[in-house]
Order: structure tokens, then sequence, then C-alpha cells
């Protein structure tokens, strides 16, 4: 075990991998979050009958391991070669990257819908009510009120979630894309070195510490109108 | 595509089946070693002790930071590591003992269970009423009494609904176990896939049978909440 020897020569390889498991886990989780709104107001506020294909969808996501939902994806996508060769998606569906990114995004969008959907629901009525009587019409309530709520109540299991898809992104490593995961298993397999597993430990680690701390930031932004130390919302409490 | 699911020598039904079965030994076995851990990081992180609880923190921090997969390696390469050093050190002429993928599999995602689970624990005991302790010690019961009658049954109840999650997370991740060549679900499927050229069909086939397990699992643990709260009056 020589952990100085193989930082000092694998460590652009290991930087390499940093940067393609943020690159899957940012993008993923972002285009996750530009869909799981809609999701999240369907899933609340569409009629219950029009709702079974996506309560399917997310059971379905939920219940099976993200492993054979990428190897559905990657390999699966194989058997439908001709008719995406016609359609022109056969180039999208050949790169492991892609199809990697792809199961991502399906996968997390489902999760975050469900997070998001529990904050619009804790969403006080009261608010919404207040907000009609004020004259807002029904997309200004959502974009004033509903989501800026919902999204602050929902904000530390949304960090949970990108934080398991971080985990879950070293699967990739399984369908060939060389992420942090991948460099590892490379680097392993070359030099028969275990601290290559405790440089990717210290890696992974070192990505959650600074995730949780920008969250954290993020979150502490958002609330700062409601927090101790505002006068303003205190004299309103103690007010009634 | 009923060929394809057949019992025996054509089709893949039966080998499905074998891999299901080694997928539910794994996922059991993995429980109950994981329970066993979080029991006692529980314990550690509730200690009295400043050591003990440092390390419990430090055992369900690290462990719920890092990949599963990269546990699975580490755990399955290290270990396998560690018995060809220690069978070249005991005995240099003979081969080594392979390290089995099962056993990997059960101590890592054990591993896992344990960190995730010691947290569910810890908060189960945290959030029992101490003057219920009290009440039994007054009455005479002994440690262990107080323990076994009082303090598990209650943080059982609490516990349960986030053990419950953290099985089917177990069930889903049992199926990383395949990437180092122990014959499950997943595995078998791969073989299949090899044999018959038809991935959808078969990953999809696989993703169906665990999804089964998973709507199976919810609903036993639902009769399990129901179970555990029957002393409970609903106010």
């Amino acid at each position: 075990m020589d952990p100085l020897y193989i930082i000092t020569n694998y460590g652009p390889r290991f930087l390499d991998g940093l940067l393609m498991t943020l690159q899957l886990t940012g993008l993923g989780a972002l285009m996750a979050g530009l869909l799981s709104p809609f999701l999240a107001l369907a899933r609340t506020s569409a009629p219950v009958a029009a709702q079974w294909p996506l309560r399917l969808y997310i059971s379905f996501i939920r219940g099976t391991p993200l492993l054979v939902q990428l190897f559905l994806v990657y390999y699966g996508s194989g058997q439908f070669r001709p008719l995406l060769q016609d359609w022109g998606l056969w180039n999208f569906f050949r790169d492991p990257f892609n199809c990697a990114l792809f199961t991502f995004v399906v996968n997390s969008t489902a999760y975050q819908t469900e997070i998001l959907r529990g904050g619009l629901m804790g969403v006080d009525n009261r608010e919404i009510e207040a907000a009609r009587a004020v004259g807002m019409s029904r997309f200004r309530i959502l974009q004033r009120v509903s989501f800026p709520h919902a999204y602050r109540i929902a904000w530390p299991a949304l960090g949970n979630e990108v934080i398991l898809l971080m985990k879950a992104s070293a699967l990739a490593s399984v369908v060939t894309v060389f992420d942090l995961m991948g460099r590892t298993r490379q680097v392993f397999s070359r030099t028969f070195d275990f601290s290559s597993y405790l440089w990717a430990a210290l890696i992974y680690l070192f990505i959650t510490v600074v995730f949780v701390f920008l969250w954290r930031q993020a979150e502490l932004y958002m609330t700062r109108h409601i927090r101790a130390g505002n006068t303003v919302t205190q004299g309103k409490q103690h007010h009634g | 595509m009923r060929e394809l699911f057949a019992f025996g020598e054509t089709g893949w039904g039966d080998e499905l089946l074998a891999g299901l079965a080694v997928t539910l030994q794994l996922g059991v076995a993995a429980l109950l070693l994981g329970l066993l851990i979080g029991f006692a990081v529980a314990w550690a992180s509730l200690s009295r002790h400043l050591v003990l609880r440092c390390a419990g923190f430090a055992y369900s921090t690290i462990m719920r930071g890092l990949p599963e997969l990269l546990t699975l390696f580490v755990v399955y390469n290290g270990i396998g590591l560690l018995i060809n050093k220690l069978s070249a050190f005991v005995s240099p002429d003979s081969a080594s003992p392979e390290f089995s993928p099962f056993a990997a599999g059960v101590l890592a995602l054990g591993m896992v269970f344990g960190a995730f689970s010691s947290e569910v624990l810890r908060g189960a005991f945290n959030s029992l009423d101490p003057g219920q302790s009290e009440a039994g010690k007054a009455v005479g019961m002994n440690t262990r009494q107080v323990f076994m009658r009082i303090k598990l049954p209650q943080a059982w109840r609490f516990a349960l609904p986030g053990l419950g999650n953290l099985w089917i997370n177990l069930l889903k991740d049992t199926a990383l176990v395949s990437i180092i060549a122990l014959n499950d679900l997943m595995r078998m499927t791969k073989v299949a896939v090899g044999a018959t050229k038809q991935p959808f069909t078969f990953y999809l086939a696989a993703a169906l049978i665990y999804w089964a397990l998973c709507v199976l699992s919810e609903f036993g643990l639902d009769r399990l909440e129901k179970r555990a709260n029957r002393g409970i009056v609903n106010r």
C-alpha cells in the first residue's frame, strides 16, 4: 500500500473522474429539477383518474434497482436498434454517458417529484386563500406563494436526494463511463494497490461535505426572512 | 415469449428463479447482520463515553457518505488482498483460498444497512419517555427487563417505518452484487440476455420481479406496523 505513489502517479486520473462524477450528478439533478415541479403539480392538482400513469412511473422507479433501470436503457435499447435508427435516436442511446445521464434524470425526477409533492402539501391552505383574496391569479399564486414555500419545506430532502444521486452515479462505471468510480477501478486493476479505493472514499466524502455546506448556505439564504433575529417577523408573531 | 421464460432446458424461468433465491438469501443475511451492526452503533452513539460516541458518529457518517458500490469493492478486494497476504504468510506454497462474493455481499450490504439503521434506531431510542424506564425500575425490573419489556417494544414501533424503507433499499442494492459475479437475479438475467440477445425483455422481467418484491415488502411492513401499534389508541 502506497497512497503517495498512487496520488502522484494517478492524481490527474482521479481528477478526471471527479469532474465526470460532478458533471453526471449536476446535470442529472438539474434536469430532474426542471421536470419535477410540473409533475409534482400534476400529482397534487390533476384529477385522480389522470394521475395513474404518474403514480405507476413513480412506483416503478422507486421499486426497482437503479442498476436494472440503467441496463434497461443501455442494453435494452439495443433490442430496438432498427426502430431507434429510423427515428434518429440510435446515436444517443449508443453512448454510455447519455444512457447513464438519461437514466439518472428519469430516476431522480421520480424521487424529486415525490419530495416536492410533500412540500406542496405542506403549504398552509390559508396562505393560498390570502393570496386569492388579494386578487392573485392561479399562476401568480403558484409562482409567489405555493412553490417558494414548498421549496423551503422540501429543501433538506432535496439535498438528500442529490447526495443519493451522487452516490448512485458510481453505477455509471458499470456501463464503461469513466467517472470517479470508473477511474478508481481502472487504477486498482493496474496497481492492485488498495489505497486507490481509500483515495476514492476520501474524494466522495469531500464532495458530500462541500455539498452539504453549500446546500445549507442556500437554505439559510432562502429562510433569511423567517429566522430568529429578524425583528419584523418576531413582531408579527407576538401579535398573533 | 412464453418459451423464453419456460422452466427446464429451453427457457430461462428456472434460472431466474434460482437467481431470485440467491437475491433473497443475500437480502435476509445482510438484514440480520445489518441490524446487529445497527444496534451496536446506535448503542455506541448513545453511550456516556465520548470515545464510543465519536466512533459511532464516524462510522455512520462515513458509511452513509460512500457509494454502496465503492463499499462493495473495498470489502471484496480489500479482504481478498488480506486473505492472499495471510495465506502467503501462513503457507507460502499452497494456493490462497477464494473470498466468496456472497460473503463479501453480505458483509458490505450489512455494513451499509448498519450505518443507516443505527441512525433510525438512535432516533427511536431517543424518543422514548425516560419516565417509563424509571417506572420500570421502581417496580423492581432489572436493566435487562427494562430494555426487553419497555424500551425495545416501543423503540421497535418508532423505528419500523424507517427500517422498512431501509429494507427496500437493501433489496434493491443486492443487484450490485451481480457486478462481483454472484449468481443473483441480476446476474442470471445477464446470462439469459447473453444467450437470447433480448436485453430489453429480460431486464424488464428482472425489473418487474424486483418491483413485485418491493410491493410485497411494503404490504408486509404495513401489517407489521399495524401489529406494532396494536396497543396504541388513535386520538
